[in-house]
């Protein structure tokens, strides 16, 4: 119950039309109770004595329940629309904002899929049962209640007959209560399991055409589809039972209320009378009972989706300000952006394995610092830390000494500038693609910006320029194309710290050269951190770290570490290079005018 | 600037004309293979309705004749009616039980087949289709709309016929007791059949706007959740927040207006029902005091009466989870009704055998006899050109982005398929060529390291799902992944996807190559793959590849030129054309293109 019990500030802010609602329902309930007894006094009197006159005040009277019953289904439907339309996406859009303060890690422990379904499939449950679910389930009990305080005011002997079937149902229900909770939280994250799998299905569309393994796909998500379909069978079968307990038990009561009845009034203890009263009441009372299991399956799922709903809010914030929330827009101080890693470890949360360990090293303001490593040896790890995509787990990374934890995170942000290795454009236009990088920046910004970037010429050529829209919902463009533009947004603005992961990955060597010198040239004053692959990346840099066993192995310029470094020089390929080649002049770079 | 791209999104989500009939045709093609259990259903609907409008009766026969008889001092006619009354309890319950599960198992197998279907037609879509739509839009599909069709298929169907019935037989027996009266109640048909014509219309578009801005939602998670590092990175937060807000308010108002669409039809419903009463007990009073009716049979009306408009409400329920699906089915049979550009061949050509001799690796020749290929109506991207590989040729493509390698690499592995000319495998046009022995001959890696949640074993696999586990831990140590891989918390069975296996992109580009080592194609085409890796990462790469290219025929893409040294041959593409075509040696020494850009790439290595 308590997830659902959760939502209690929300209905209490609403209380007065919820209310509302529920008295409505409760009277839908009750007139249903009442306009037997004016139709049964119709039949029975003015009919019965042919007596017109006598007709129209009863007529009258069942014609106003009429109108009431039907403008008070109208009204309860009216009110109670906007009522939880408004709160499925309310609480749509807190799961949301959850999500996107919560840190990468966590992001990356959770299936996409698992998220969506929470997001979409379990609002849209939860918003069904609070319109419908809830006030009937809130009301049915009291029908039931006055329905048998009626009965044991007639005739205790009948009421207790009603209880007495009440006990094999409550059983029932209990019974049902936990093999359908349990079913209907399997089905629900097998639901996020095949969200999961219809997404990847179409994002890796190209992996499993080359291979031709859409059957193989085919295959997995008709095992995820087959045990959803079987567990959503298993409901059905629960329901069931059920629904013909429920159907079975009130019949039962209502033949045992004739037979004992009859016995009543031979025995002189009751009247014809009183037993077709208590059938009849027994009669309506059917109906709310035999929808309990209906109502009973839908609260359980919605509990499940509450509880599925609370998994994601709960999900703790540990990337945060000092104060636990994420200021938005927090005031950005001077620094000069001396970036600096002391004694830094890292772990993922699930492995006691040191990605970092005690990790020394120190980029000077304006300087720009080449970080080299064999892949897997965490440099894009080190990257995520600097905007704190992910936290260290001991030491400190500081910026002008100032630990990066004691500055507001998005203050942190404002500073540090990132180019991630999968380039990421969302769904919009060029221009607001790189624009995000320096909110407000100017159009002229931008150019300058696509120019470093080494993406003005291709910008300019597509079909709408800057406006043209790219992202999974625009033109698909390139590689290559791809990350220039996500490097041109990163460099906007020139950033006090720049972090580039790997950024001209699927660049040619030409374009990267031009890159590489207009980077340096225009902004000189941003600390410039560079994961490199290439040689002449490393060349260009102020100094290069050899990243190795998850710390700094060696520290230089590429000139000193060519000489010194054998792991630098295996890693830039330059032993390889001298032994494999038979032109030995190439492998000296003009620009170095040395050889190794 | 922020305007969303409507155009191009209402071109896929507009409605063809005639979808509405479609999303019925794809409805009955899907009920059909069920017909059996649809009639046997039927059966049930009928028992179950009758024996509603029975079970009454009894109880009314027993009290009254059965209770006036036992106190009369006989019990027979009591006990009789009540064990009638007893039995056709437990047959109504027997009959819900089986109804129930049946209509479960055969909604959730109708379900599975509708999913099934979805998913391989999905997957049978050309590359176009799926560069232009968005994973989301289609996740939707799949997920909310089916959640639609399901409320349909679970909660209505069933009740709809069984509303139906019970009002049928109702309908019967007041005919039976008193055409005048009956002819009352039908009279109410008359403003009902107006107010059902206007809800559907309403109802109608009320419901495919929630689809439609539902999609919308759910392709806007999607992009936040899957770029949360440049969201974060970028403090997006406020702005995506923003939009989400906007897309929830529209389908908010939709899902009011499709809500109150329901209040207004279910209200006049039951006005007129109750206003129908009315009338009736009026006239039948009237008709009983001026004696043309009996008292008994206006009793039994007004008692029938209520049980004949109370199914209406389930019906108004069931009419409007029927609009909702529809609203989703059409959205589906949109997705179905896409045929894909690359079609399979219906008669399809093998490949010729292998000769016996060099069966272990042996290329085959590929050809391009006069092609052209331009996306659409655009202009072209690769104007009309011949191109010859033998078999066993390794090729490198060079030349600056948009210079129509890409293109010609998606021409070769059919995702797309030229708009003139054709392409031969020897001399089997790829057309002709039937999916499966297409996949295996050709194979293609491409820049996106894509992995699919599993273990990393998986996801080597997939270059051959039938490969054993010596087969995978030898492809992971031909590309110099398997220490890497052995380090991880479990090993080969480490999840992709959970945090302590998280690979970095060099590390999924390894895997990707894992998978060729397995696949074992006649053609390897390698797009840009390299990329992420290091310097003695792609060395190692490229003597593995060195290996398991020989003798077969290779398509590589290649920016570092460093794969040129695996090369027989180097082609040079500037704006769609081959501008140099020979041996690597041949154009180093040369003075074209090539050879500065060859020069270049010296310069940048140390």
């Amino acid at each position: 119950m308590r997830p659902l019990l959760r939502f209690w500030p929300d209905l209490r802010s609403r209380i007065g039309v919820y209310v509302l609602v529920l008295v409505l329902t409760l009277l839908a309930n009750g007139i249903q109770l009442i306009v037997p007894v004016i139709t049964g006094y119709i039949v029975d009197g003015p009919i019965a004595h042919r007596d017109l006159s006598g007709l129209w005040l009863p007529v009258l009277g069942v014609l106003c329940i009429g109108i009431a019953e039907a403008v008070g289904m109208w009204a309860r439907r009216m009110i109670v629309a906007p009522v939880v339309s408004h709160w499925e996406v309310t609480w749509r859009s807190r799961l949301f904002d959850r999500l996107q303060y919560t840190s990468v890690a966590i992001h990356d422990s959770w299936e996409s899929g698992q998220l969506l379904s929470r997001a979409v499939n379990d609002l849209s449950q939860l918003r069904r049962f609070f319109a419908f679910g809830l006030p009937f389930l809130l009301s049915t009990p009291i029908v039931l209640a006055v329905g048998t305080v009626m009965l044991v005011i007639m005739q205790p002997v009948f009421g207790l007959i009603m209880i007495l079937m009440a006990v094999p149902a409550i059983i029932a229900v209990a019974v049902f209560e936990k093999h359908y909770r349990e079913t209907s939280r399997r089905s629900q994250d097998t639901m996020g399991e095949l969200t999961t799998d219809v997404e990847e299905s179409i994002q890796g569309i190209r992996i499993l055409k080359s291979f031709g393994r859409s059957p193989w796909a085919a295959e997995r998500f008709s095992e995820i589809s087959t045990r959803l379909k079987s567990l959503e069978i298993r409901k059905a079968k629960l329901d069931s039972w059920l629904w013909s307990v429920l159907l079975l038990l009130p019949t039962v009561a209502q033949a045992a209320i004739v037979a004992v009845g009859t016995w009543g009034v031979i025995e002189g203890w009751t009247t014809i009378g009183t037993v077709v009263a208590a059938v009849t009441i027994s009669m309506v009372l059917r109906m709310p009972i035999e929808m309990l299991g209906f109502l009973l399956a839908d609260a359980l799922m919605a509990l499940t989706a509450a509880g599925r709903y609370w998994e994601v809010i709960d999900i703790r914030h540990d990337i945060t300000d000092a104060d636990g929330g994420v200021d938005d827009a927090p005031e950005v101080g001077h620094y000069l952006g001396k970036l600096r890693f002391d004694d830094v470890d890292f772990h993922f949360a699930d492995t006691e394995r040191l990605t970092l360990r005690g990790l020394n090293l120190t980029i000077e303001p304006g300087q720009t610092l080449a970080l080299v490593g064999a892949t897997g040896s965490g440099k894009t790890t080190m990257a995520s830390l600097v905007p704190r995509l992910q936290d260290i787990s001991a030491g400190t990374v500081s910026i002008d000494g100032v630990d990066i934890r004691d500055m507001a995170v998005n203050e942190l942000r404002h500073l540090v500038s990132v180019s991630f290795e999968d380039p990421i454009l969302f769904s919009t236009s060029v221009a607001e693609n790189v624009e995000m990088g320096s909110p407000g920046a100017s159009e002229e910004e931008i150019w300058e910006a696509l120019e470093i970037a080494a993406a003005k010429d291709f910008v300019s050529r597509l079909p709408d320029g800057l406006d043209t829209q790219v992202g999974e919902q625009g033109l698909s463009l390139s590689g290559g194309q791809r990350q220039r533009l996500a490097l041109a947004r990163a460099v906007i603005g020139k950033p006090r710290i720049l972090v580039l992961d790997d950024p001209l990955s699927a660049v040619d060597v030409d374009t990267e050269d031009r890159v590489q010198q207009a980077l340096r040239e225009i902004l000189p004053d941003s600390t410039t951190l560079i994961i490199a692959h290439r040689p002449s990346t490393a060349a260009l840099a102020d100094v290069v770290a050899v990243l190795d066993e998850g710390r700094v192995a060696a520290l230089g310029t590429h000139e000193q570490l060519l000489d010194s470094s054998k792991l630098y020089r295996e890693l830039m390929g330059a032993s390889a290079q001298a032994e494999a080649h038979t032109h030995p002049g190439t492998a000296a770079s003009a620009k170095e005018g040395r050889t190794p | 600037m922020s305007m969303p791209r409507l155009d191009s999104d209402d071109e896929i989500e507009a409605l063809p004309p005639g979808l509405a009939k479609k999303a019925r045709a794809l409805l009955m093609s899907l009920v059909r293979p069920h017909l059996a259990m649809v009639v046997f259903l039927a059966v049930i609907v009928v028992l179950t309705a009758a024996l509603m409008v029975i079970g009454p009766v009894f109880i009314a026969d027993a009290l009254d004749k059965g209770v006036p008889a036992a106190i009369a001092g006989d019990m027979d006619p009591l006990i009789r009616a009540v064990t009638l009354f007893v039995v056709s309890a437990i047959a109504s319950a027997i009959l819900a039980f089986t109804s129930t599960r049946l209509v479960g198992i055969t909604a959730q197998r109708i379900l599975f087949t509708l999913r099934e279907r979805v998913f391989t037609h999905v997957q049978r879509l050309d590359l176009g289709y799926h560069e232009k739509s968005t994973s989301g839009r289609l996740v939707s599909r799949q997920t909310s709309d089916m959640e639609s069709v399901q409320q349909f298929l679970s909660y209505s169907l069933f009740d709809t016929a069984l509303a139906v019935l019970q009002m049928l037989f109702i309908a019967v027996t007041l005919v039976v007791l008193d055409v005048p009266l009956a002819i009352v109640v039908f009279a109410g048909f008359v403003p009902l059949f107006f107010i059902t014509k206007a809800a559907h219309s309403t109802q109608r578009s009320a419901y495919r706007r929630t689809r439609t801005s539902i999609a919308k939602v759910i392709v806007h998670f999607v992009e936040t959740m899957g770029g949360i590092r440049a969201v974060q990175a970028y403090r997006r937060q406020p702005e995506r927040r923003g939009t989400l807000s906007d897309q929830d308010a529209r389908y908010r108002d939709a899902n009011t207006d499709a809500l109150r669409g329901v209040a207004w039809f279910a209200g006049w419903t039951r006005l007129i029902g109750n206003i129908t009463q009315t009338v009736i007990i009026v006239i039948g009073a009237w008709l009983v005091i001026e004696g043309w009716t009996q008292i008994g049979v206006l009793a039994a009306f007004i008692l029938y009466l209520r049980r004949f408009y109370g199914p209406l409400d389930e019906l108004v329920q069931a009419f409007n989870l029927y609009q909702s699906a529809s609203a989703a089915l059409e959205k589906i049979a949109a997705v179905l009704d896409t045929d894909p550009e690359v079609v399979e061949p219906t008669q399809p050509r093998a490949l010729p055998a292998h000769a016996a001799s060099d069966a272990a690796a042996s290329g085959r020749a590929l050809d391009l006899d006069d092609v052209r290929f331009a996306y659409a109506d655009g202009p072209d991207v690769l104007p009309r050109f011949d191109l010859h590989i033998p078999a066993g040729q390794i090729v490198a493509l060079v030349g600056a982005t948009g210079a129509g390698k890409s293109t010609l690499v998606k021409l070769v592995t059919r995702f797309y398929d030229p708009s003139e000319g054709r392409i031969t495998l020897d001399e089997v046009d790829l057309r002709d060529l039937d999916d499966v022995q297409m996949r295996s001959s050709v194979v293609m890696v491409t820049q996106e390291s894509f992995l699919f949640a599993g273990t990393i074993a998986d996801n080597i696999r997939i270059g051959n799902p039938d490969a054993g586990d010596e087969a995978v831990v030898a492809a992971a140590t031909a590309v110099g992944l398997d220490g890497y891989i052995r380090r991880l918390p479990d090993g080969y069975a480490t999840d992709v996807k959970k945090r302590g296996g998280r690979l970095s992109s060099g590390q999924r580009q390894l895997v990707s190559f894992a998978r060729v080592f397995l696949a074992d194609p006649d053609v390897v085409v390698l797009d840009e793959a390299t990329a992420h890796l290091d310097i003695p990462s792609e060395r190692l790469v490229q003597d593995a590849l060195a290996t398991v290219l020989e003798g077969r025929t290779a398509i590589i893409i290649a920016h570092r030129l460093s794969t040129v040294e695996i090369a027989d041959r180097v082609l040079v593409l500037e704006s769609g054309r081959i501008i140099e075509d020979g041996t690597p040696d041949e154009l180093i020494s040369g003075t074209g293109k090539f050879a500065q850009l060859h020069q270049a790439w010296r310069d940048s290595l140390v």
